[in-house]
């Protein structure tokens, strides 16, 4: 039986990636069916020129606020047996989020794409996106090499 | 009768469906939904270099976000090739504002005089893609998530940093929007 042990969890730790592969393609399908991977759909939010975007975003967060509370209510624990928990963000002198968010819409406007739709726009043939990841991944970079520096 | 196929999904259907994705990736693996550190476990695969912020085990912590970004492509893909394809509808007001800075082609999810490799290297391509993108990493990494990671599953568990975030990125996109878009589009 114990022998057993370690080859029932290397199958169930495959399973549970090709899960996430999974849930990945549903949200990439999401994305492009829902439209919010649009440089049209954000310039209409930007100028509020539509309730789409924000009905997308209240909803999607409302369900998810009701989701989250919903399994801590009956204390779910994840198929992979841990407790649940979502680790809180420490707030700092809070400077982090408020350059770097600001940071973060500059490009979300510019490229009219976030991080998720990025993938998305790629798998839809907006090609020329992947410069725009290859310039993501630079950003990081800068930002791990800045960070001791950086007030956060 | 809506079928899942054709597009777009009116907001009821795809802001739940969106949000949906929090307690699924809960419950499969108790994975927090956020997409942008996606890019910080690209960095410390490739070239870590020496810096504490990419020296990590990323295979551990990250390979289950790598594959839920790969299959974000691969959705992306099936998307486009599963139902009619159509122009994205966005208001009259914004398609008469966005003709006034320059831009006249409505085809497609993205302008393409502006998202092409052939416009890459024109000033506007330039700055949407390029720099864009890099401000993307940059602020992402900075602020600790992104509208997947602060925006959904920051607020939606009423954490501050995620709010203050998410004011953020309203400012910096109303910032690029009214005041560097007009001057490069």
């Amino acid at each position: 039986m114990s022998t057993e042990r370690p080859k029932d969890q290397k199958a169930a730790g495959q399973a549970a990636l090709l899960s996430y592969l999974l849930l990945g393609v549903c949200f990439g399908f999401t994305l492009t069916k829902s439209e919010v991977l649009s440089w049209f759909r954000i310039q209409e939010m930007f100028r509020f020129q539509s309730p789409r975007m924000y009905e997308i975003i209240a909803s999607a967060v409302v369900v998810a606020a009701a989701s989250v509370a919903l399994v801590r209510w009956v204390a779910l624990k994840s198929i992979s047996g841990e407790p649940i928990s979502i680790p809180p963000k420490s707030l700092g002198r809070g400077i982090r989020y408020a350059v770097g968010g600001t940071i973060f819409g500059l490009g979300w406007a510019l490229t009219g794409a976030c991080p998720g739709p990025l993938f998305a726009l790629v798998g839809n043939g907006v090609t020329v996106m992947i410069v725009a990841i290859g310039s993501a991944l630079a950003g990081t970079w800068l930002y791990g090499l800045l960070r001791p520096r950086l007030p956060h | 009768m809506l079928s899942i196929t054709s597009a777009p999904w009116p907001w009821y259907v795809a802001g739940p469906v969106i949000g949906l994705f929090v307690p699924a990736l809960l419950i499969v693996g108790n994975r927090v939904f956020g997409v942008s550190s996606n890019l910080r476990h690209v960095c410390s695969a490739v070239l870590p270099g020496k810096l504490d912020y990419f020296r990590y085990d990323w295979k551990r912590i990250g390979l289950w976000n790598l594959l839920f970004a790969a299959g974000i492509l691969a959705g992306g893909f099936l998307a486009s090739h599963w139902g009619a394809s159509q122009n994205v509808a966005i208001s009259p007001q914004t398609r008469i504002d966005l003709a006034k800075l320059g831009i006249h082609d409505f085809s497609g999810l993205a302008p393409r005089e502006v998202f092409t490799w052939s416009a890459l290297l024109t000033l506007k391509g330039f700055i949407s893609v390029v720099l864009g993108g890099f401000l993307v990493g940059f602020g992402t990494a900075y602020a600790g998530g992104c509208t997947s990671g602060h925006a959904i599953s920051g607020l939606a568990d009423f954490q501050l940093p995620s709010l203050i975030a998410v004011v953020g990125f309203f400012a910096g996109g109303l910032l690029a929007t009214y005041f560097i878009l007009p001057l490069i589009l």
